[in-house]
């Protein structure tokens, strides 16, 4: 399952690219293939605060309803409106099929996300 | 081979139905309600009759086979059940009908709300809950009447273990309230260390806690006892999720084992139908704490109109209800069958629906152990879970191996639940079915694994024998289409 060096991950398998106080979250490839094929995704609204860990909306599958949560605290500036019709774009390229971006809180929040090693581990470690 | 839908049997002019003669003054519609066509399908009475014979043709239940769909109980319901229904005197039942023309229907409803109180070990039952999930809204919102009665106000906070049926959090969430989830430890069990830090964390706020035991493992949770103390302790209440009753009929009682409020599944455990054949119906129960806040009515002696050993039943109001939660008195017709159900096995016969469901459902797991992985492997209760996974065959999955069982003439058991358990499959056979049933379930299920390694197209291909191949399960959930439409133009 491939792990990209320039991301961050969470336990809960988001990962988060950060840029310049701001941050891109989608599902990593293990996620979505533990979920099979996604059909629809629930965004939160653009302009909604959430506190790190708190749910931020849905995914589902035709196996499972999975919850999204935050790996940040922060205001969401925008959801990937493309996946709202082509929700395969997810199992397609799990890295590329962002799906909110967020202005984060508190930077400091961001060393403690796990790394590409940590993560790898991590998956390790479940299978 | 899909048979034609009935509105593509339709020609003009046909008819299945022959009405009377009009012998009163047609009644006058409004002009603006009118309109010159309705497009319902138009089929003569043999073609309505082969369409929908043809369809109960393709239709798999229990009457037809095994149906070992985990946490659903899909048990044999005794034909007698039926007859009990059918009798004229319940049949021709009005709900405005004064209390004294329907003593028998409430003499019913009340010694079914005795004997499930007796079973549950609670104070009190209503029969009003449409079904499972139905009850447990009615639970939750009993709970959390019980809070703000006692003038504490601040708690919003309901816990949900991970091994949870999906209707816990969406009841919780429907509620209002705030689901914690926590996690399973190694055995299958509650993580008490996870549940400690969530008592403490959460205390004040704590509404408390929903548990299923035996829980979706098919595991009994052998902590519920110290569970129970620890919720109860932070000032949190205890609900039953009864989906799994069938495991502790006559051995266990959940109000002995510390819960508050519970709902039973009558057509999972008392043989009542289920699924298309339904309705449901799920009652609650209710300990001494709770009991008087059950959903009204309920019934009860009415000592006053009663006399020299003839009890009068009527309708009662439990102080603190929360009020109605369904029209009239709930699905009265299962209440009929279900009370059938337990008068037909008496108590010696309810517990040995319990026994036989355990061994059953052990020896179906001692069969099926290595064939295919058992994550939590314990002794089991009424139903276990396996990963749907066979080694040397990578691409072979759950979903697989329950399209192949469809080939053997099985119906598949419960798939890809529980969510902690990596291609869960989950098997319940009940306490019905045969020792040559169970075996030929786990001949197929070793044949499979062995198709899997030797063929595994077999496998990816199934179903092969059934009306419809493999469905595109994406394509239906993305694409949902509920009414037929005849080149895009809607109906109606």
């Amino acid at each position: 399952m491939t792990v990209p060096q320039d991301l961050r991950y969470t336990k809960e398998d988001e990962w988060v690219r950060v840029e310049d106080g701001e941050a891109a979250v989608g599902i990593t490839a293990y996620a979505q293939d533990q979920l099979g094929d996604i059909v629809y995704v629930e965004f939160p609204e653009v302009g909604d605060s959430f506190d790190q860990d708190e749910a931020f909306g849905e995914v589902e599958s035709v196996k499972a309803t999975a919850e999204l949560y935050m790996p940040l605290a922060g205001e969401v500036i925008a959801v990937n409106e493309e996946l709202e019709d082509t929700p395969e774009l997810i199992n397609q390229d799990p890295y590329g099929a962002w799906m909110i971006r967020i202005r984060i809180d508190d930077p400091g929040q961001v060393d403690a996300l796990l790394d590409a090693e940590q993560y790898g581990r991590y998956l390790s470690e479940r299978e | 081979m899909t048979p034609p839908l009935i509105f593509e049997l339709s020609r003009s002019g046909r008819c299945a139905a022959t009405l009377p003669e009009l012998d009163v003054p047609p009644a006058e519609l409004p002009v603006e309600l009118l309109r010159d066509d309705l497009p319902l399908p138009e089929v003569s009475e043999l073609d309505l009759v082969r369409h929908y014979t043809r369809l109960s043709q393709l239709n798999y239940g229990i009457d037809i086979g095994y149906y070992p769909l985990g946490s659903c109980t899909m048990k044999y319901n005794p034909k007698i059940n039926e007859e009990m229904a059918r009798l004229p005197g319940f049949v021709h039942l009005h709900p405005y009908q004064e209390e004294e023309t329907v003593q028998g229907a409430l003499y019913l409803i009340y010694s079914l709300q005795t004997f499930l109180a007796e079973i549950g070990g609670f104070a009190g039952v209503s029969l009003q809950p449409a079904a499972g999930a139905h009850g447990e809204l009615t639970g939750v919102l009993m709970m959390r009447a019980y809070h703000l009665q006692q003038g504490d106000t601040g708690r919003n906070v309901i816990l949900v273990p991970d091994s949870a049926h999906g209707t816990n959090p969406a009841t919780t969430s429907m509620s209002g309230m705030t689901v914690v989830e926590i996690p399973s430890d190694g055995r299958g069990n509650v993580d008490m260390a996870a549940l400690q830090a969530a008592c403490q964390e959460h205390g004040p706020r704590l509404v408390g806690m929903m548990l299923t035991n035996p829980n979706t493992l098919g595991l009994f949770d052998e902590n519920v006892a110290a569970i129970s103390e620890l919720v109860h302790r932070h000032g949190g209440l205890m609900y039953g999720d009864g989906a799994n009753m069938n495991a502790l009929l006559g051995i266990a009682r959940p109000g002995d084992l510390g819960f508050d409020v519970l709902h039973y599944n009558l057509h999972k455990t008392f043989g009542t139908p289920h699924g298309g054949g339904g309705p449901g119906s799920g009652p609650v129960g209710a300990s001494a704490r709770l009991v008087d806040f059950l959903p009204r009515p309920i019934v009860a002696v009415d000592e006053a109109r009663s006399s020299d050993g003839e009890m009068f039943f009527a309708w009662r109001d439990p102080p603190q209800s929360i009020g109605r939660v369904k029209a009239f008195y709930g699905h009265f017709g299962v209440m009929v069958r279900a009370y059938t159900y337990i008068r037909m096995l008496g108590a010696p016969g309810l517990r040995r629906v319990a026994e036989h469901a355990v061994l059953n459902a052990n020896y179906l797991l001692s069969q099926v152990r290595g064939v295919y992985p058992i994550p939590y492997d314990r002794v089991c209760m009424h139903e276990f879970v396996c990963e749907g996974q066979v080694a040397d065959a990578p691409d072979v999955r759950a979903l697989d191996i329950s399209k192949r069982l469809i080939d053997y003439g099985f119906h598949p058991p419960t798939n890809y639940f529980p969510l902690i358990v990596h291609e869960a499959l989950m098997i319940e056979p009940t306490e019905t079915e045969s020792k040559e049933t169970l075996d030929a379930f786990a001949a197929a299920l070793r044949q499979i694994a062995e198709e899997a390694r030797s063929d595994p197209d077999l496998l990816l291909q199934a179903p092969r024998q059934a009306p419809l191949r493999r469905l595109d399960e994406v394509r239906a959930a993305k694409e949902l289409r509920l009414r037929w439409e005849e080149q895009g133009q809607e109906l109606l």
